[in-house]
């Protein structure tokens, strides 16, 4: 595939960040010897904040333990947009790394001048610049700052520290943040506490259309402490003294809803969202797929189904607001504090620069889960009783209210020609799309309760493209995004928003292409896959795992089989690379699948933590399994149904696999981020394994028990 | 109105006001002012808001102070001794066991329960100990990696 196409296909999603190139928006050297740096990102629980002070220590030739981060806070850091898209270490690690290279060049210069030496005859060593040879001769980096500020632009054509001479990045330190968690430490947002602070909880409508109609006070008035109850329009909260009193509150409050179904029935999803009206897109177009696939009397076609996926976070979002007259503090787990501080300005009607927004750690959210509409619900509250107020969602709020990972309908077409050669491939997918951020009032919950709930498509169609085109190197290929307008259920972004599904049907119809051809399905992709580094990737995992070179399925027919399976991915075609391979155990008479190893091989470039990199693709491998066999949020008409954890259940701990990486380093290469690719090949992994030890095929997630039933009753009859 | 409860919780009593039917986990969180246990489900699904009462793993979220009597209440801040970490929890940071580390209270509790019952787990014994407590960031094996560790590490200070 030509590489512009790739490059056409709008590789990531826009961090709507103003990012900064004063060096003091990044840096500042305190007058103890330490150092503040200064990023608009966030963390999000995979350990950026870490991984960030390494790179600046790093470059500045400090101990890790004199860099301080601070973090997403709109009256301290650069704007940086969202907290997406693995991008935290190509893009902030990038300009710290850059501020940091230039702060210790002007350092450098000022101790030259000071020690009457030139900077080349100058060490530094823990922020201490001295002169080679004649250690007492010496300065520090705070003396020569004396507390000011640098007032310099970042240019970037200071050179960057060789990587040859690296020995804080690239060595698995420890996260800083875990003795805090482990002693039970103030972590989270669900943590923080203010004096004079007030609890609110929320009672939702019970559907997504539904419309208020009327509310009995008086149904709550035997409970004490209770300071208000809020109504505007379909949004309503209570606010009372004590935590618990709200909660009774908001269960005891009698409010009539008018109910309407707006939901497509769950049976017809795939249906409908192809019967959606679609804006489409060719990303791909090379050779002519229609002539060639003529041509060739040997096809193939498959289609892939993704259900809707909840985030499931396991602490339901929190936040707290204090709404002043002339001033807005609130307190967020966002993974965007400056764009939220612009919608939450306009759900008031202030200006943006009266809010300021400080991000807190949530729970693990992978994507955009309720935090920011539980800010929107806090500065509501807050404004209605004119105090600070906490707001806690409860685990119903976030299952029915969070924004799902959109449901998606993916359809492949291949032609074999001689020998098993593919001479043919067409790909589509529909889907909604994967990003509605909360850059408006209309985009948060409340907003839409208060309001009317509008659109829910807000004229940005992104993320279905991701890993639509794979890397292989078919001729007469064709790859087609279909954007459906409107999702039914309310989505936004889920680790590596399309990447995953993509990937999922990519990697299971190649997987079927070489079962059709007769081939072994390592070699038949490294038959259309160029790039050394992508293939030595594939054929670590092989390795690693003990890949046994033959075609797929061997046709046993015993009640218990067992299978291995492979996926290959490129992350965004051109980000980290990704391989893994599963080893399952199928119950062909009860249907159970058990994943009894996965082997995942990984390339992202320099590696800056060996084990935080190791930390995100066990992660990754986990919950992209519990994606895979469990996962599909319920509902009907009316209501989403998956409102607890036995109604939507994840994998627990009698179901993981044993995990095994090997990581490809490669310090030449730029760092680029891991959070994500690692979640895009264990699907299809599985699959194929399945397909290894049964001859069935899953095409459709999750691959629960019943499903592998009807998939073998297809193949053995 | 609210009654008079004294809980015993990490060694002290509290004399705590609250109605006799509010949930350990608001008391210990709101008047007591702990942050270990966390609120996760309010339904018992999920462990999050674990505590140890006497030597049991117990859900606090909707166990009602006044069902508790005397028993002794411990939460992780409780398992720090003299300010050293309770050996598991050192093993969770040796094995970096968490990612968000929001689960990793009931992790912790459930595991100081499980090793104080059963000194040298099998893998299948740990799994099933650990089966109630729910982690969506996926660390599980780390987890598991941390329950070794702290065996090792209370078999060694039994050694001593």
């Amino acid at each position: 595939m030509a590489k512009q196409s790739r490059q056409g296909s709008g590789r990531r999603e826009a961090s709507w960040g103003q990012v900064s190139t004063w060096l003091d928006d990044w840096l500042a050297i305190n007058p103890d010897g330490t150092v503040t740096a200064f990023s608009g990102k966030v963390e999000l629980g995979t350990g950026v904040r870490t991984a960030l002070a390494q790179i600046v220590a790093e470059e500045l030739d400090l101990p890790l333990e004199c860099v301080q981060m601070v973090m997403g806070d709109t009256d301290r850091t650069p704007n940086e947009g969202y907290t997406a898209g693995s991008m935290t270490i190509n893009s902030s690690g990038g300009a710290l790394r850059n501020a940091a290279a230039l702060a210790r060049r002007i350092l450098l210069e000022r101790a030259a001048e000071r020690l009457d030496a030139r900077p080349e005859e100058l060490t530094v060593q823990a922020g201490l610049i001295s002169l080679i040879g004649d250690p007492k001769r010496k300065v520090s980096y705070a003396e020569l700052m004396g507390g000011k500020p640098f007032e310099r632009e970042v240019t970037g054509e200071v050179p960057l520290k060789d990587t040859k001479a690296y020995t804080i990045v690239g060595s698995s330190t420890p996260r800083e943040d875990i003795p805090g968690k482990v002693a039970g430490r103030p972590s989270f947002i669900q943590d923080l506490r203010l004096p004079g602070m007030l609890h609110g909880r929320l009672v939702r409508p019970p559907s997504p259309a539904a419309e208020f109609i009327s509310m009995d006070e008086n149904s709550v008035a035997s409970i004490a402490g209770i300071v208000k109850v809020v109504r505007r329009g379909n949004f309503i909260g209570v606010v009372a003294e004590h935590e618990e009193q709200a909660m009774q509150a908001a269960e005891n409050l009698n409010v009539e809803w008018r109910e309407k179904a707006s939901l497509p029935p769950m049976q017809d999803l795939f249906s409908f969202l192809r019967s959606r009206p679609t804006e489409d897109t060719r990303v791909v177009e090379e050779g002519d797929f229609d002539a060639a696939y003529k041509r060739s009397t040997r096809h193939l076609q498959a289609t892939y189904y993704q259900p809707y996926h909840a985030h499931a976070s396991i602490g339901p979002s929190c936040a707290v607001a204090d709404v002043k007259a002339d001033q807005v503090t609130v307190w967020a787990a966002t993974p965007g504090p400056y764009p939220l501080s612009g919608a939450i300005a306009q759900l008031l009607g202030v200006p943006a620069e009266k809010v300021h927004l400080i991000h807190v750690e949530g729970a693990g959210s992978y994507g955009q889960n309720g935090s920011d509409d539980a800010a929107a619900d806090a500065v509501i509250l807050s404004q209605a009783v004119g105090r600070p107020v906490r707001v806690q969602w409860s685990r119903q709020d976030e299952f029915v209210w969070e924004p799902k990972a959109p449901a998606m309908v993916m359809e492949a077409q291949g032609a074999l020609g001689a020998q098993g050669k593919v001479v043919a491939c067409d790909y589509q997918v529909w889907s909604p799309s994967h990003v509605a951020r909360a850059r408006a009032a209309e985009q948060l919950v409340a907003g839409q309760l208060i309001n009317g709930r509008g659109s829910s498509h807000f004229g940005w169609s992104f993320g279905a493209e991701r890993n639509a085109p794979t890397n292989y190197s078919f001729p007469n290929q064709r790859v087609t995004v279909h954007y459906i307008a409107e999702s039914p259920l309310r989505a936004s972004s889920f680790r590596s928003l399309g990447g995953a599904e993509n990937t999922f049907a990519n990697e299971s119809f190649i997987d079927e292409l070489a079962a059709a051809a007769g081939a072994d399905a390592v070699d038949f992709r490294l038959r259309y896959l160029v790039d050394e580094r992508a293939r030595a990737v594939l054929m670590a995992a092989a390795e690693k795992a003990g890949w046994d070179t033959r075609p797929s399925w061997q046709g046993r027919q015993d009640q218990i089989v067992e299978g291995r399976g492979v996926a290959f991915a490129w992350y965004e075609n051109d980000q980290a690379i990704v391989t893994s391979i599963a080893r399952v155990q199928v119950d062909t008479s009860s249907g159970v699948v058990r994943v009894k190893r996965i082997v995942v091989a990984h390339d992202c470039g320099l590696i800056i933590n060996p084990d935080g990199l190791k930390n995100q693709i066990e992660g990754n491998t986990i919950q992209s399994l519990s994606r895979a066999l469990k996962e599909e949020v319920q509902f009907d008409e009316m209501r989403i149904k998956s409102i607890d954890w036995d109604t939507y259940p994840i994998l627990t701990f009698s179901e993981v696999p044993e995990v095994d990486i090997v990581l490809v380093n490669r310090p030449d290469l730029p760092a680029v981020g891991a959070g994500e690719p690692s979640t895009t090949t264990t699907a299809a992994a599985v699959a194929n394994a399945i397909f290894d030890a049964t001859g069935a095929r899953l095409r459709r997630i999750p691959f629960t028990p019943d499903r592998v039933k009807q998939a073998l009753r297809d193949v053995r009859g | 109105m609210p009654d008079e409860i004294v809980l015993t919780v990490n060694g002290k009593p509290y004399t705590v006001k609250a109605a006799p039917d509010t949930p350990l986990l608001y008391v210990l969180r709101n008047e007591l002012g702990l942050s270990g246990p966390h609120f996760g489900c309010g339904g018992e699904k999920c462990g999050a808001c674990m505590v140890l009462v006497g030597a049991k793993p117990e859900l606090s979220c909707h166990l009602p102070i006044s069902q508790i009597g005397r028993s002794r209440i411990t939460t992780l801040e409780g398992l720090i001794e003299d300010g050293e970490l309770h050996p598991v929890q050192q093993a969770f940071i040796d094995e970096q066991a968490t990612q968000c580390g929001y689960c990793v209270n009931g992790m912790i509790i459930s595991t100081a329960a499980l090793l104080w019952k059963t000194p040298h787990p099998s893998d299948e014994q740990v799994r099933a100990a650990l089966d109630g407590n729910l982690c969506r960031c996926g660390s599980h094996l780390r987890i598991m990696r941390a329950v070794k560790r702290a065996e090792q590490l209370m078999a060694e200070l039994e050694a001593k």
